[in-house]
């Protein structure tokens, strides 16, 4: 285009890429987006990479020499601030994340450890809070808390207290559930409505100015599973769709398994108060966190069966089916909108911030 | 470019010299300046942008533009090859 | 919730396009200037519903999108100073400038915090005294009376520590220079409802009928979207060139005077650099030398920095309507939501990004 004074030119002409993201950590690194992706996959898997890991699931599925039934381990760390929220705090956080990953891999969560980073001038009420917490939330998903470890970190080098996971749990013979098994024609379901924790979370932490009755759903989900593995035979992927949302959590499970994933946008359980604090601040609650929620992906035969299990238990009681595996796209989301388009659901990229303009 | 989005208002009061709210957008809470419309009252709907009710909203003329639009719709269900009502 | 949800049933979004398909007898090239429409358009699938006949074009009204690259440039290196906590909109932060981001400056240890309204940046200012807090107050008309008040506001508490880096840009202007272009092919414009619920909608008329083009004041739902392209195409099929209110819930012809007033009062019209664009004469608003106290470019006397922008990045095109996202080279390649180029693949409200985040690269 030629330089005129009524028609508007391109400014410029040199490349500003690359920006510094690949050069320092920023907080889209921890969003659980593409970003949290790419960090795991070039830097973690490339170095580190064996085939328990490269599974990419939630926990690694491992056999013992002369055992009946298979080892789920995981790892988990824990950030929050704030660290108490409506329907939670670190501590169940902590135990629930970990035990939710070794559930949805099939296993019956047996044990954790538990390593605390706590930041100098911490109060020791607050940590006994915590510890309460964890107690009461290990005692609900029937886990002990076998190990531990403590370190303390300066004032100002840790954001008052950091909580650092492992889990142990055991996978009966015959159960294979996994992102990569998700098969053309299966049936998609949610435990409950999406998006409480990361929006109780938000609220909490004050700065947006909003405030709502909406509570964490964080909550040990093995009885979810339980339920499922008994009244079924058919359970291919079972997922907890925490950071990233259920959006990432899909998109996850299309890639690993080569299937496209098309969901009902009118069948998506989402509070209203959740969908209006995501339309205040143009958040999507696809891509919004949850603590206590299952995805899975089960024969279409047996879905019906399913919902009823899952309704029948405690934290099951919202489940609904949201859609429906397919051949094709491979490796990509869809969405049926209410009003009869569709569209592809991406991953969550980087980090979600309030959209103002 | 702007989002903004319907809330109820359900307290006035001032804050350091500012007419502010409180309004009630679907069970979510968050104060909003009403400097720009000194008739709001309590009760009342205003369209919020970045915090600040940009204006009140109508609710004569919300209802007359989606009579408008059922009109449409209710003579287009009735043509032949017409939409089925959901 | 109300006033929302009723502009998001199905059926009447369905029965409004079954009449504006019988409508269409010929393709028209309509351009929702506004991102928010787009990005709304993008989501709800609309984009699919239209008869083929009818081409949606995306405007320049994101205001991440046009904000310069020099301004940017200029928020970071303010941002970076120890002094200073920065204050901006959740959008902002992810603007490429000449060289990073504001994240890679809160990385590199700038205070940059997202605030929601800018008064919550006022409110730092009280509680950090010994901070300089400095707003980023972008924005299209919709933004201007938040962003002016929150001058008056320190004015009023007598906060010496604050101060604002203002890139403001009007639409009009962007009209003139769209339909003034000799590469022009809109045809009708799906005028930005927000914008006109503070301006009013009077400032369109002799846009419509200069050119010759049919403005509909149009919201942001669903159904507000269909039946605003609906009454653009009915007047294009008759011939007319009205600016008509599809929006009449929240849009005055006359807009907010209160809120036209503080505007005027703080703000004078100036020209303006759009990024990817260029520069339009009388574009946008700065500060009124009376309040040249709160301007952070001279509190902070940042110096112009070169400011290029990527040679793949067809943005400004895009902002323009002449090309598709789809029609660029680095469009989904070396241009992501993760690494945009430029500003339209920045902001959720810019066309690449839409387009990106919804797959219709296809």
């Amino acid at each position: 285009m030629k330089r005129d004074e009524a028609i508007p030119v391109m400014e410029g002409a040199v490349c500003p890429v690359p920006l510094a993201h690949d050069v320092t950590v920023v907080m889209g690194h921890g969003s659980g987006g593409r970003m949290t992706h790419d960090l795991v996959q070039r830097r973690f898997q490339r170095v580190l990479g064996n085939p328990a890991l490269e599974q990419g699931d939630d926990a690694a599925v491992l056999r013992l020499p002369q055992a009946a039934g298979r080892l789920a381990i995981t790892t988990d760390a824990h950030i929050v601030a704030p660290l108490f929220f409506p329907g939670g705090d670190i501590g169940r956080l902590a135990v629930c994340g970990t035990v939710n990953d070794l559930a949805v891999m099939g296993a019956h969560p047996l044990w954790l450890t538990a390593s605390f980073i706590l930041e100098e001038g911490l109060p020791l009420a607050t940590l006994d809070r915590v510890i309460e917490s964890m107690r009461v939330a290990a005692e609900e998903a029937g886990v002990a808390i076998v190990a531990g470890d403590t370190k303390v970190a300066e004032r100002g080098k840790a954001d008052g207290l950091f909580i650092s996971t492992a889990g142990v749990g055991w996978v009966p013979e015959g159960r294979e559930a996994s992102g990569r098994l998700a098969r053309p024609g299966d049936a998609v379901l949610v435990s409950g409505p999406l998006g409480d924790h990361g929006i109780a979370v938000l609220e909490a932490r004050g700065g947006l100015g909003l405030a709502s009755d909406i509570v964490s759903d964080v909550a040990p989900i093995h009885g979810l599973v339980e339920a499922l593995f008994e009244a079924c035979r058919q359970v291919h992927v079972l997922r907890d769709p925490t950071r990233g949302g259920l959006a990432t959590t899909l998109n996850e499970i299309a890639r690993q398994s080569s299937v496209g994933i098309e969901l009902d946008e009118s069948a998506i359980p989402v509070r209203p108060a959740v969908q209006s604090a995501c339309e205040l601040l143009g958040m999507d609650p696809l891509y919004v966190a949850n603590e206590g929620r299952l995805v899975a992906i089960i024969a279409a035969a047996e879905a019906e069966a399913a919902l009823q299990a899952l309704r029948r238990t405690r934290y099951g009681e919202g489940a609904v089916r949201i859609g429906r595996v397919l051949a094709d796209p491979a490796g990509r989301v869809l969405m049926r909108t209410a009003i009869g388009g569709t569209r592809l659901v991406d991953m969550l990229a980087g980090e979600m911030l309030p959209r103002i303009c | 470019m702007c989002l903004a989005v319907p809330g109820k208002i359900m307290e006035i009061y001032d804050r350091d010299g500012l007419r502010m709210g409180r309004l009630d957008f679907g069970g979510v809470l968050r104060e909003a300046c009403l400097t720009y419309v000194p008739e709001a009252q309590v009760g009342d709907y205003g369209i919020v942008h970045v915090g600040f009710v940009l204006n009140l909203l109508s609710e004569s003329e919300a209802q007359a533009t989606l009579e408008t639009l059922r009109q449409i719709v209710d003579f287009e269900d009735g043509l032949p090859g017409g939409g089925e009502p959901a | 919730m109300k006033h929302l949800d009723e502009y998001r049933q199905a059926h009447l979004v369905q029965g409004i396009l079954e009449d504006l398909r019988r409508r269409v007898t010929r393709p028209w090239v309509i351009m929702e200037i506004c991102g928010g429409q787009t990005h709304s358009i993008v989501r709800h699938g609309l984009d699919q519903l239209l008869p083929e006949a009818i081409e949606l074009v995306h405007g320049p009204g994101c205001p991440v999108c046009v904000t310069s690259l020099e301004l940017i440039d200029k928020a970071q290196a303010i941002a970076a100073r120890p002094e200073v906590i920065f204050a901006s909109y959740g959008d902002m932060l992810r603007v490429p400038g000449s060289g990073r981001d504001l994240f890679a400056v809160r990385a590199a240890g700038g205070d940059v915090r997202v605030v929601y309204s800018p008064l919550d940046a006022v409110r730092l200012a009280q509680e950090n005294p010994g901070r300089q807090v400095v707003f980023f107050a972008i924005g299209f008309e919709t933004t201007a009376p938040a962003n002016v008040m929150s001058v008056l506001q320190a004015r009023a508490l007598g906060l010496r520590n604050y101060s604002v880096l203002v890139s403001h840009v009007c639409v009009p202007p962007a009209m003139h220079a769209i339909l003034g272009s000799p590469h022009n092919r809109v045809q009708g414009f799906l005028a930005a409802g927000h914008v006109c619920t503070v301006m009013g909608y009077h400032e369109y008329e002799p846009i419509a009928a200069r050119y010759g083009v049919p403005i509909v004041v149009t919201g942001f739902e669903p159904l507000d979207l269909v039946q605003g392209i609906r009454l653009t195409v009915e007047q294009l099929e008759s011939g007319r060139a009205e600016v008509e209110n599809a929006y009449a819930r929240a849009v005055t012809r006359e807009g907010n005077a209160a809120a036209q007033q503080v505007i005027g009062q703080v703000f004078e019209i100036c020209d303006r650099n759009w990024r990817g664009i260029g520069r339009i004469p009388a574009s946008g608003w700065r500060l009124r030398p009376e309040y040249a106290e709160f301007d952070a470019e001279q509190r902070f006397e940042v110096q112009a920095l070169r400011s290029e922008e990527s040679p793949l990045c067809i943005a400004g095109q895009i902002l323009q309507g002449l090309r598709r996202p789809a029609d660029c080279r680095a469009f989904g390649g070396p241009c992501t939501p993760e690494h945009p180029l430029g500003a339209t693949m920045v902001s959720s409200e810019g066309a690449c990004a839409a387009y990106y985040r919804y797959g219709r690269s296809a």
